[in-house]
């Protein structure tokens, strides 16, 4: 599965910023992802228990933002709810939609020990 | 080779060069440092580069995405045939193992560079560039990377192409994009494969996986082809060619210099 390689590339970016600030162990990692973003938070945990292994974020706890799916009507101009197979504007039924919300795949913040 | 454009500033050491996130100190040993950044930004920063080089050398790229066994390499053997007189063709193959599908595009006469991924099931943008280096981007009009066979895994990582084609086999069910929103949505053309099985067929409706399509807000053009009948081949083949023209008005001048 691809989660683990979205894991080790979060890692390799965790660990560069650990090293920048000179850190001796990441705390926390906190992520957001959305439902469109092809990551499934369980499958990514799962992959961070085996990929955190030698690295500063050994003990570290990752943290999941889920981010609602949301869209932008392009024909009404509602913004509303959906879901990631049925992205239609909630107000007048419309499939012209645009996402404002549910694609994210971000690393959000880490929270470091120094000395 | 890969100097001029700045790319051995990596993911990495760029935050050395340019102000990190925000700090905010907990306390003196403990520090929560905001980054907001997408976990896949070396994946991206390659594919941005990857991107370059297809421009730098006028290549349009098209990334083809399906389940297994949905018809990729044989509509591209179809497709090679019906164009490979007027445009220059290439093809990057992505497959588990085997060499086989890059076989069959060079027997059609036409450069094909195989990327055997081993256990990775989708092809990521660091794995094309190093393909790239190897294919004759001069002499090409059109690239096509034809993307390990998989519904998931294949959406999450940009590769640098322009365009994405889902291919959707009438034999594997019209509810797959409600199932697949993901790879279904980032699609820029949705082919309907082997459409002259559809009479053998009695519960696949191109009309609702057209619904299935339109509920992920898709607005791109969806065409029923067979590779076998040619059936829809006019319509993927023109979508083609105006795709072609469009990469060919947009790129404003020759390549100065190369990556
Ligand atoms: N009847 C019919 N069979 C087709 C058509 N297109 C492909 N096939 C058959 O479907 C099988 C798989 O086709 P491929 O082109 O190898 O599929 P693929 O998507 O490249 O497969 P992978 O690379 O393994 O994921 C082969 O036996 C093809 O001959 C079509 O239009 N009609
Ligand atoms: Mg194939
Ligand atoms: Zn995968
Ligand atoms: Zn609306
Ligand atoms: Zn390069
Ligand atoms: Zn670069």
């Amino acid at each position: 599965m691809h989660e683990l390689s979205v894991c080790q590339s979060m890692l390799r970016q965790v660990e560069e910023i650990a090293q920048r600030e000179q850190a001796i162990l990441v705390e926390r990692i906190i992520i957001q992802i959305g439902p469109l973003s092809g990551v499934v938070p369980e499958l990514l945990q799962q992959a961070f228990t085996i990929a955190r292994c030698g690295t500063k974020a050994e003990s570290a706890e990752l943290v999941t933002e889920t981010q609602p799916v949301r869209v932008h009507c392009l024909q009404c101009g509602y913004d509303s709810d959906a879901q990631a197979n049925r992205l239609l504007c909630a107000k007048c039924g419309d499939y012209r939609t645009r996402l404002i919300s549910g694609d994210e795949l971000l690393l959000a913040s880490v929270e470091l020990t120094k000395n | 080779m890969c100097d001029t454009c700045g790319c051995n500033v990596t993911h990495g050491n760029r935050h050395l060069i340019e102000e990190g996130g925000k700090h905010a100190h907990t306390s003196d040993d403990h520090v929560a440092i905001e980054v907001l950044e997408n976990l896949l930004s070396e994946n991206d920063h390659q594919a941005a580069h990857n991107r370059e080089h297809f421009e730098r050398h006028g290549v349009l790229a098209i990334n083809l995405m399906s389940s297994p066994g949905s018809g990729k390499t044989r509509l591209l053997e179809r497709t090679i045939d019906h164009l490979s007189g007027r445009y220059k063709i290439g093809v990057i193959e992505g497959d588990l193992e085997t060499e086989n599908d890059a076989q069959r595009i060079r027997n059609k006469g036409v450069p094909a560079i195989q990327i055997t991924t081993g256990t990775a099931c989708h092809l990521d943008a660091h794995m094309i560039h190093q393909a790239l280096h190897q294919t004759p981007l001069d002499q090409l009009d059109l690239l096509f990377i034809e993307n390990v066979g998989n519904l998931v895994c294949p959406a999450s990582f940009d590769l640098g192409q322009h365009l994405n084609v889902t291919l959707l086999s009438v034999t594997e069910g019209d509810d797959k994009p409600a199932k697949y929103p993901v790879i279904f949505r980032a699609a820029d053309h949705v082919l309907i494969t082997k459409s002259d099985l559809l009479p053998l067929l009695d519960d696949f409706d191109p009309d609702n996986a057209g619904q299935a399509l339109q509920q992920l807000a898709y607005k791109n053009p969806i065409t029923l082809v067979s590779a076998k009948s040619d059936q829809g081949m006019d319509e993927w083949l023109s979508w083609l060619e105006a795709q072609l023209s469009q990469a060919k008005e947009n790129t404003t001048e020759p390549a100065t210099a190369s990556l």
